[in-house]
């Protein structure tokens, strides 16, 4: 499959990823390349095979709702690039 | 001091009395400074494993030891350890400092384990040659313009060149039985859901574990018993009870062994580790075990339904690093959207950003059916397939790589012949089953080779007294 620049773009924006255009050329090539070899699958026939969706044989594992300790206020802002002394900043969200 | 290679010797200098935590600690710091340059190591503990020593002294002078006593770890850059940084090797968790420690090193000190240090990776475990970190490049200590094997170079050549006893590593589809191929030690994947992931960097979920590297089969099991097992913080952690590994070294029957023909008669293995693997099954043959060649015809098919899933895990993983709570965050954005799109661009490597958007692709609307799905479901049949294999057989042997240990920048210009790599280590990761990399002889330059041992789900015990016994046959 041939990846076109405006795929890219679209992708890109999905992934909240930029790329410059030298990048994006660089990425259209490898994921156009890459995707050629993925496409092997299409050779094999999975007519009436379920799609795996789990590969751990637990199921429902619950335990008691209890309540314990977990991250305190300030470890939770602790890595923050930027905060006050309650919440985590970002840069304006509507302008 | 006299060169430490196993726990066993260091359990028993400490008996005799020969030395303490504290020589052995300072043995390790002094090859870490000797060593450098092979910048295994992205940080090392020293105060703290200094101190750490210490208190283990008292204990084993009170008598109240752990089990791990005067055994020195590191760990991976993708394993939280309170109070310490962890990066994943990526500019995007430059300066995070872990709240608390994962479960699988929390159990390790439980035990009196020190941890001396965390140690260099490919960027999330993403690549196959330890060149994808922002830390820089892992050389091989046995041949230092190689590379060590990824994505867990930096704990196999702590390993390798004796900079601690044993390391955790992280193994999604080969990375840690690749580089303990290429570096001449032991390296265990274990079983998908063995060992707890809390407390690991997620790459792709359903794929990765936490394995062990260490000199012999021996301190291998023994770290693996003491990590694995249930825990709730990890909902997929199995409860099947865990065996004691290192006590169930003792192999005498005589067993079912098939290999597979696609990988020994794979154009892209090389002649020396061919005819390595060779031998070891026609002295398994002589020591009248069954061997058989099998056909595997899903084998060509385990990469690319590697990559399409692993890719999909990691962009929905990997959508967690936006500026906004940890990590590194753009001086250079306008608005939030920007600073989402600017830090992710500027924090990623080349390498993991090639993986999130390939993994967007085949999670978008217009493409789920036709990447995500299909390879869903081919995965569901290697897996059954594998399984199918070891219900008939006790171990399946195959070479751990197709190659031994390749020069630096060698695949950097083509994603799937640095992908290619992991021919062979996949197919127990598509498949959730145990795998283990013993050393299998050298090449001609003298570089290490690997034999890689699977057996089915939840056999680790008897995949180690396998491993124990081929390693003691294999050194004679």
């Amino acid at each position: 499959m041939k990846i076109d620049v405006n795929t890219l773009k679209k992708i890109a924006h999905l992934a909240r990823l930029e790329f410059d255009e030298a990048g994006a050329e660089k990425m259209t090539q490898d994921m156009s390349q890459i995707l050629d070899w993925v496409e092997q699958l299409n050779e094999v026939d999975t007519q009436g095979v379920e799609p795996i969706t789990t590969m751990s044989s637990e199921v429902n594992v619950l335990r008691e709702d209890a309540v314990a300790n977990h991250l305190t206020h300030e470890q939770g802002l602790k890595n923050a690039p930027q905060r006050d002394s309650d919440y985590f900043r970002v840069p304006k969200v509507m302008e | 001091m006299e060169k430490f290679i196993s726990f066993d010797e260091i359990k028993k200098s400490l008996e005799n009395r020969e030395t303490d935590c504290s020589a052995i600690v300072k043995y390790y710091l002094q090859n870490i400074q000797t060593k450098a340059h092979l910048n295994a190591f992205v940080e090392v503990y020293e105060q703290s494993a200094l101190a750490q020593a210490e208190l283990i002294n008292e204990k084993i002078a009170s008598g109240k030891a752990g089990r791990l006593a005067g055994m020195v770890i590191g760990i991976k850059d993708v394993l939280c350890y309170d109070a310490h940084e962890a990066n994943a090797s990526s500019k995007i968790l430059q300066g995070f400092e872990s709240q608390f420690t994962g479960t699988a090193v929390q159990r390790l000190i439980d035990e009196d384990a020190i941890v001396i240090g965390r140690l260099n990776c490919d960027e999330f475990g993403m690549g196959s040659s330890n060149e994808n970190s922002v830390h820089g490049r892992v050389l091989n200590a046995a041949d230092e313009t190689r590379v060590p094997g990824g994505s867990s170079g930096g704990s196999a050549v702590a390993v390798q060149a004796n900079l601690c006893t044993v390391s955790l590593g992280t193994d999604t589809g080969g990375s840690v039985r690749q580089p303990a191929a290429f570096t001449g030690i032991v390296g265990i994947k274990p079983t998908y859901s063995r060992v707890s992931r809390w407390g690991l960097i997620a790459y792709a979920s359903s794929f990765d574990t936490i394995g062990v590297f260490s000199k012999t089969v021996k301190d291998n099991a023994l770290v693996m018993e003491i990590m694995a097992g249930h825990d709730n913080f990890d909902s997929t952690a199995s409860r099947k009870p865990v065996p004691k590994y290192s006590e169930l070294l003792h192999f005498d029957k005589r067993v079912k062994i098939a290999y597979i023909k696609e990988t020994i008669e794979s154009p892209a293995l090389q002649p020396e580790i061919k005819a390595n693997t060779l031998a070891v099954l026609e002295k398994l043959k002589n020591e009248g075990h069954q061997v058989e060649e099998v056909d595997f015809p899903l084998l060509k098919y385990t990469l690319p339904t590697y990559y399409i899933l692993t890719t999909a895990e990691a962009s929905s993983n990997l959508s967690r690093f936006d500026g906004v709570k940890y990590g590194y965050r753009t001086p250079n954005a306008h608005n939030l959207e920007s600073m989402y799109k600017l830090t992710r661009s500027e924090g990623f490597g080349e390498e993991v950003k090639r993986r999130i958007m390939l993994g967007t692709f085949v999670l978008s609307a217009s493409y789920y059916d036709a990447y995500f799905t299909k390879a869903q479901k081919v995965r569901r049949m290697i897996k059954e397939s594998t399984e199918d294999l070891l219900n008939k057989f006790d171990y399946i042997i195959m070479p751990t790589t197709p190659s031994t240990a390749f020069k630096f920048g060698e695949h950097s210009n083509d994603p799937v012949a640095m992908y290619l790599e992991d021919l062979f280590t996949v197919q127990a990761s598509v498949s959730g089953v145990p795998a283990l990399s013993i050393p299998n002889g050298k090449d001609k330059l003298g570089l290490p080779i690997g034999l890689q041992i699977i057996t089915n789900s939840f056999k680790e015990a008897e995949l180690y007294a396998f491993a124990n016994y081929l390693s003691a046959f294999n050194s004679n």
